[in-house]
């Protein structure tokens, strides 16, 4: 079997009947094995090593979000938006909050906006580090030099959490976004404390790419895999870089700003490889202009308040209008995190009547059957990381 | 150096064993050391100085764990697949002269369990036979992740075996000897094979390096266990000590393939200078320098294997079959010619 073949194959197969005559072996991976980014189960159809087909069943993290956002207040949801994505839970706060904002046509302060754009782009920042780790750990090995690229990687996230801490207290879910503004004011200091970590940063991230792109193993192990097309990426609906390097040059924060992004300029960073080498070029582009967007925006936050409504007092506080619908989306690290919010619930309308979280992560996912065929099982482990999925965001 | 070959083989082959199995164990702490320092991190530290004791009770753990046998696992080889690897690897130690002295003009290897006329072949011999137990566990283990390590392990056993016979026919053709006594008694006659035969010389040791590795299964050759696609390859099913039968083999393995590199190509025990010294500092001075040249050559498989990726397996066989076969072929070759012509 030719290994580069890629044939579109129909997803709606009766996917749990191996064809006998074939003999394929069908291999369970996940959702307990130590690459699948949480647990992912993708059950692989083997010809020896050669993938025939590959379907994703997703689901082992379901924790019935969605439905709890129906009864909890809009006060209430922004911690429980943290624990989605549980690798980059910022931005996914700001998506919540943003939705809430919208909805209700408040305005947020200038220097709250700047805030949330330097925010958002520290937890991009750490977001692809953990993803930078992760995937050579994918590609090299627990035990090996993936190993050593993950730790230094994870060095480099901490000084990123700690700023974190010193302006909202904790290292991970921080619940500092609310509706109108930020919770927490910049700390004395907290500006110099990022331009440290972004120069610390800036002078490493080079050693970091020249680790893997002068790796002649890395090279081979991902270039021409997992290729996804530009129209089936368009169809499956991916976003962010996985959209982007399909040679889609679509990117919300310049093109749908929200933020402070429609005052400052974002250079996207486009490849049209296609395969799991150009979404590693793309978000190590992003990775460089991540720092470049804190290090231009950390010295010009402007002054003024950080909320524009009054403090958060009760939690049926804020009550959203009785049937109005509203779509609202962020580039969030992993692309294009949606909201559909429906107004008007429980608790006199304090609570959203429905929630829907687009995650791009289960688009993501959705690109595996096609990306896989054809390749060997030690790709799967490497496209799955190019991907870069959260599994708390894929099945919420 | 004993006369008696049962007495020999009793006194050396006890303390080549009782070194190697130490050795084998803190290869295991050293490695946890060096790959710390590499990501920045501190290693061991709470057992024993410098956490050195960490690995005794990790062997203490290992014993301790509660032995688990699959169901439908086929028993019988289930049980003595882990006993091999380990015995396999010490048996490649036994036909290497760890130290060695001049008499008569005529280098002597000494401290050697057996001197094998045909040592070398009993090396590649023996480390043909590493492929079995691999595939004994992974068909036995009824784990489909299993099964296809130990399919990789075979495939890349088997073809790996060539290029590494190749590359130890060079020093085998250049010395005229077999043992490998005979070919580090060639090498302290005429210089290091290394440097003995221009550029051949070296890339056959090259090779054979990169194919001790590939034995031993170091990455970027460890195909057959890795962990980030096939969980734990070969010793998925596996716990307990017979687990760390397989994970001590693999480090004695990298030793040993590093004494038997030294011994084919670095000259072994020997370093210029010893002529005129007592035997008994000859010996002293020869078995520090073996160990010496191949901790050296031991430090910097793991160097490489704490700072590499890893072949996918098709990759793995395409390198073999296109670059190392045909290269290993032309080694041989140059070699032959150069002999035939008297240049050596």
């Amino acid at each position: 079997m030719n290994l580069r073949q890629r044939d579109r194959i129909n997803p709606h197969l009766d996917l749990d009947t191996v064809d006998a005559a074939a003999d394929l072996m069908a291999l369970n991976m996940g959702p307990q094995h130590p690459s699948t980014h949480g647990v992912l189960r993708i059950k692989l159809f083997l010809d020896g090593e050669v993938i025939i087909k590959a379907v994703p069943y997703p689901g082992y993290l379901h924790r019935g979000v969605e439905k709890l956002c129906e009864r909890l207040t809009c006060v209430q949801l922004t911690p429980i938006f943290d624990k989605h994505d549980y690798v980059a839970p910022m931005t996914n706060e700001q998506a919540l909050n943003i939705a809430l904002e919208r909805m209700l046509g408040v305005e947020v302060p200038r220097r709250a906006r700047y805030m949330r754009t330097i925010l958002a782009e520290l937890q991009r920042l750490a977001s692809h580090l953990l993803w930078l780790g992760t995937f050579t750990l994918d590609i090299g090995g627990t035990i090996g030099g993936g190993a050593s690229l993950m730790m230094y990687t994870f060095r480099e996230r901490e000084p990123i959490l700690d700023v974190f801490e010193m302006l909202t207290g904790a290292r991970f879910h921080y619940n500092t976004h609310q509706v109108g503004g930020n919770r927490h004011d910049i700390p004395d200091g907290w500006a110099a404390a990022v331009k440290t970590c972004m120069d610390q940063l800036a002078a490493r991230m080079p050693e970091y790419e020249e680790q893997c792109v002068t790796n002649s193993v890395f090279l081979m192990r991902t270039k021409g895999i997992g290729v996804i097309e530009t129209p089936l990426a368009l169809e499956l609906g991916l976003t962010g870089p996985n959209l982007r390097a399909s040679g889609v040059d679509l990117d919300l924060r310049r093109d749908a700003p929200f933020h402070a992004y429609d005052e400052i300029k974002v250079n996207v960073a486009v490849s049209n490889g296609c395969d799991t080498h150009a979404r590693f070029e793309v978000r190590i582009a992003e990775m460089y202009e991540s720092i470049r967007i804190v290090r231009e925006l950390i010295d010009n936050v402007p002054e003024g308040p950080i909320c524009s409504l009054k403090p958060v007092r009760t939690v049926n506080q804020i009550k959203l209008p009785e049937g109005k619908q509203m779509y609202t989306a962020i580039e969030t690290p992993r692309g294009e995190l949606g909201t559909w919010l429906i107004g008007g619930g429980a608790e006199k309308g304090a609570c959203p009547y429905r929630l829907k979280i687009r995650p791009p992560s289960l688009h993501a996912m959705a690109a595996l059957p096609y990306a896989l065929v054809g390749h060997t099982v030690s790709d799967v482990v490497a496209v799955l990381g190019s991907l870069d999925p959260i599994m708390g965001e894929v099945d919420r | 150096m004993i006369p008696n070959p049962w007495l020999n083989g009793l006194v050396v082959g006890g303390a080549v064993l009782a070194v190697l199995m130490t050795l084998g164990a803190l290869a295991s702490w050293w490695e946890r050391k060096f790959s710390a320092r590499l990501q920045g991190r501190v290693g061991t530290t709470i057992l024993g100085p410098w956490g050195i004791l960490q690995p005794f009770a990790d062997a203490a753990k290992m014993i301790q764990k509660e032995d688990l046998i699959p169901r439908d696992a086929d028993r019988v080889l289930f049980y003595i697949a882990p006993l091999f690897p380990v015995t396999l690897v010490l048996g490649l130690a036994a036909v290497i002269p760890f130290a060695g002295y001049w008499a008569d003009g005529v280098w002597h290897g000494a401290a050697m369990v057996a001197d094998v006329d045909v040592g070398v072949l009993f090396v590649l011999a023996l480390s043909g036979l590493m492929v079995f137990p691999l595939w004994m566990a992974g068909w036995a283990s009824n784990n489909k992740y299993s099964l296809l390590a130990a399919m990789r392990a075979v495939a890349q056993g088997v073809s790996y075996e060539i290029p590494m016979v190749l590359a130890a026919l060079v020093p085998v053709i250049a010395s005229g000897k077999l043992s490998v006594t005979g070919v580090i008694a060639w090498q302290a006659e005429h210089g290091w094979i290394v440097a003995r035969l221009p550029v051949v010389g070296f890339l056959a040791f090259v090779l054979f390096y990169l194919t001790s590795l590939a034995e031993a299964n170091r990455i970027p050759f460890d195909i057959p266990e890795a962990e980030s696609e096939l969980v734990g390859g070969v010793i998925t099913e596996y716990t307990g000590i017979k687990s760390g039968l397989f994970i001590l083999s693999e480090y004695l393995h990298t030793l040993v393939a590093s004494a038997v590199a030294t011994g084919m190509f670095l000259g072994g025990g020997h370093v210029p200078g010893l002529a005129g010294l007592p035997i008994w500092a000859q010996v002293v001075i020869s078995l520090a320098a073996m160990w010496f040249k191949t901790l050296a050559l031991f430090v910097s498989i793991y160097w490489i294997r704490w700072s590499w990726y890893r072949f996918r397996s098709d990759q793995l066989m395409e390198l073999c079959w296109r670059y190392l076969v045909p290269g290993g072929l032309g080694l041989v070759a140059s070699t032959a010619v150069a002999v035939s012509l008297g240049w050596v």
